[in-house]
């Protein structure tokens, strides 16, 4: 009990200091708010975000009411951008990814292909979205998906081409098809680099996603925060940041656990 | 004429290496009959364990053929099981799914499969082992792991690749006398790979020395001590003394070759 107090205390020193010093400038009037907003402005500003903005008025659920603030509806169009656009990705990047992993024929066919167009940053791609997509969700999809879609690749053909060819002696040996070879020995065996894989697009995924919406959608943490510009709201630019910052380690948190989980055999990860 | 468990029939093997091709054995011809425990001997790169993958159907000789009672062996099968120097568990499956993944491959039901690998964990001491990943196994036990495994589909012969050259003496003397055991239970055919002139002599009917590269046979030797052996018994040193010259020619034949290449480079 007394460690983990110790281990809070010391986890929380460096950020306290940072908001007091942070504070203290403001206090002294050495920015004007709109360069730099106290952060105990920027607190009531996310408080504000967060919470409803109308009265409950009995006509809706209460839950639907208490949810109903701009940042998790905000929150909500984001993750929900994120999840879309990475799914199409991560559907179309692991199955390639597989095949061309084992297949060297297929690798050298497409690698040309792959290694001119992998350098590309997704947010290049903006132009090209709106032009074929137009404006709203199906750009952002696609580049969410395109930011997703070349890690997972990679990560997933350099897993499979690592796996030991001695279990895929073994397995043939025991007379395992080659089906499932593939589904109990090649794709468990390129788990941990499928998983880097993943990690690193989701991050990409949610890098995408809020450039997006700075330039495609019209709600959205990205866009929330481009339009705080506007009105020089700069608490609400910052209590946004921080939204899309804790949002990003909840995702990263959730990640390692399904990391833990999967790899739960994997030597290292005890 | 009896039909032999494995025929190998001037089998030569060369790999395309960097630069010019390497000649890794050079006409071996060989048969093992049913029932025969059969070590390999020799200095490494003699081409024991070529041999051994050629019987396994991992690789295809480069020339000749090696037979399966009496059919040319085309590529692997689970009625020749091979046990790797490595173990070569899948480390994502605890040691009850490693043991029963040639079963499911096969196609059994689940619960014939069930009452095989209890029946298999537990003749190889394994049972309160069954839910643990291999990575918290020692290497005897890994190997112990391996061998259910392959086990588990009833072979009637194992290919046995160095399997106790990883170990230490203690575990591995563990290991041999449970082998014997299983041997002379199931009465399977063992082709069994080592480098090591005492468990040659320990384990086998049966000990081909193989010459330095390009491997043959150099000396086919029939064991003839009585059961359980002990390797402090004189006639078992007098062997010793004499497969360890046979050998250790080989050794520093291998050894010159080595310096050869080295400073030819």
């Amino acid at each position: 009990m007394n460690s983990l107090l110790n281990k809070l205390a010391r986890g929380l020193a460096a950020p306290v200091l940072i908001l007091a010093l942070w504070q203290g400038i403001c206090a002294l009037g050495w920015v004007t708010p709109q360069a730099l907003p106290s952060p105990i402005a920027v607190g009531l500003k996310w408080l504000e975000y967060v919470l409803p903005s109308q009265p409950y008025d009995g006509n809706q659920s209460w839950l639907m009411w208490a949810l109903s603030g701009e940042l998790l509806h905000d929150a909500g169009g984001s993750l929900w951008r994120v999840i879309m656009g990475f799914g199409v990705g991560f559907v179309l990047a692991l199955p390639l990814g597989l095949v061309m992993g084992a297949n060297a024929r297929l690798r050298e066919f497409a690698n040309p292909l792959i290694q001119v167009l992998r350098p590309i940053p997704p947010i290049a791609y903006i132009p090209l979205a709106i032009l074929w997509f137009g404006l709203g969700n199906p750009p952002a999809i696609f580049l969410i998906a395109l930011g997703a879609f070349f890690p997972i690749l990679m990560n997933t053909m350099a897993g499979v081409s690592q796996v030991d060819s001695i279990y895929l002696r073994a397995a043939r040996n025991l007379g395992a098809s080659p089906g499932r070879i593939f589904l109990k020995v090649m794709l468990p065996g390129a788990m941990p680099f499928i998983l880097s894989g993943v990690r690193i697009g989701i991050g990409t995924a949610f890098l995408v996603v809020i450039v997006a919406e700075m330039i495609a959608v019209n709600n959205g943490l990205g866009y929330r925060i481009l339009e705080a510009r506007e009105y020089f709201w700069t608490d609400k630019i910052i209590a946004g940041m921080l939204s899309i910052g804790l949002i990003g380690l909840g995702i990263d948190l959730a990640m390692e656990r399904l990391n833990r989980h999967l790899l739960r055999w994997h030597r290292g990860m005890q | 004429m009896i039909t032999m468990a494995l025929e190998f029939q001037g089998v030569a093997q060369r790999f395309q290496g960097q630069g010019a091709p390497v000649q890794v054995l050079h006409s071996v011809d060989l048969s093992i009959a049913e029932g025969e425990f059969v070590c390999l001997l020799g200095p490494s790169g003699c081409g024991k364990s070529t041999l051994l993958n050629a019987a396994a159907g991992f690789i295809q000789p480069t020339q000749g053929q090696v037979l399966f009672r009496g059919t040319p062996i085309q590529g692997p099968s689970p009625e020749r099981g091979m046990v790797f120097q490595e173990y070569a568990l899948f480390p994502w499956m605890s040691v009850e799914e490693n043991v029963a993944f040639g079963l499911k491959a096969r196609g059994e039901n689940p619960e014939k499969i069930r009452t095989r690998v209890a029946e298999l964990l537990a003749k190889l001491r394994l049972t309160e082992f069954a839910g643990r990943w291999p990575r918290d196994l020692s290497g005897g036990m890994r190997q112990r792991v391996a061998i259910a495994r392959v086990l588990a589909l009833d072979p009637p012969c194992l290919l046995m690749d160095e399997p106790f050259g990883a170990l230490d003496a203690l575990t591995r003397r563990s290991l041999q006398d449970e082998l014997l055991q299983l041997w002379a239970e199931l009465g399977k055919t063992v082709v069994f790979v080592t480098h090591s002139i005492e468990e040659a002599i320990l384990l086998a009917d049966r000990i081909i020395v193989m010459t330095h590269r390009p491997g043959q046979v150099k000396r086919d030797c029939k064991v003839t001590l009585p059961r359980p052996r002990d390797p402090a018994d004189p006639a078992f040193n007098a062997l010793k003394q004499e497969m360890g010259q046979l050998v250790m020619a080989e050794q520093h034949a291998f050894e010159d070759a080595e310096r050869k290449s080295f400073t030819a480079d």
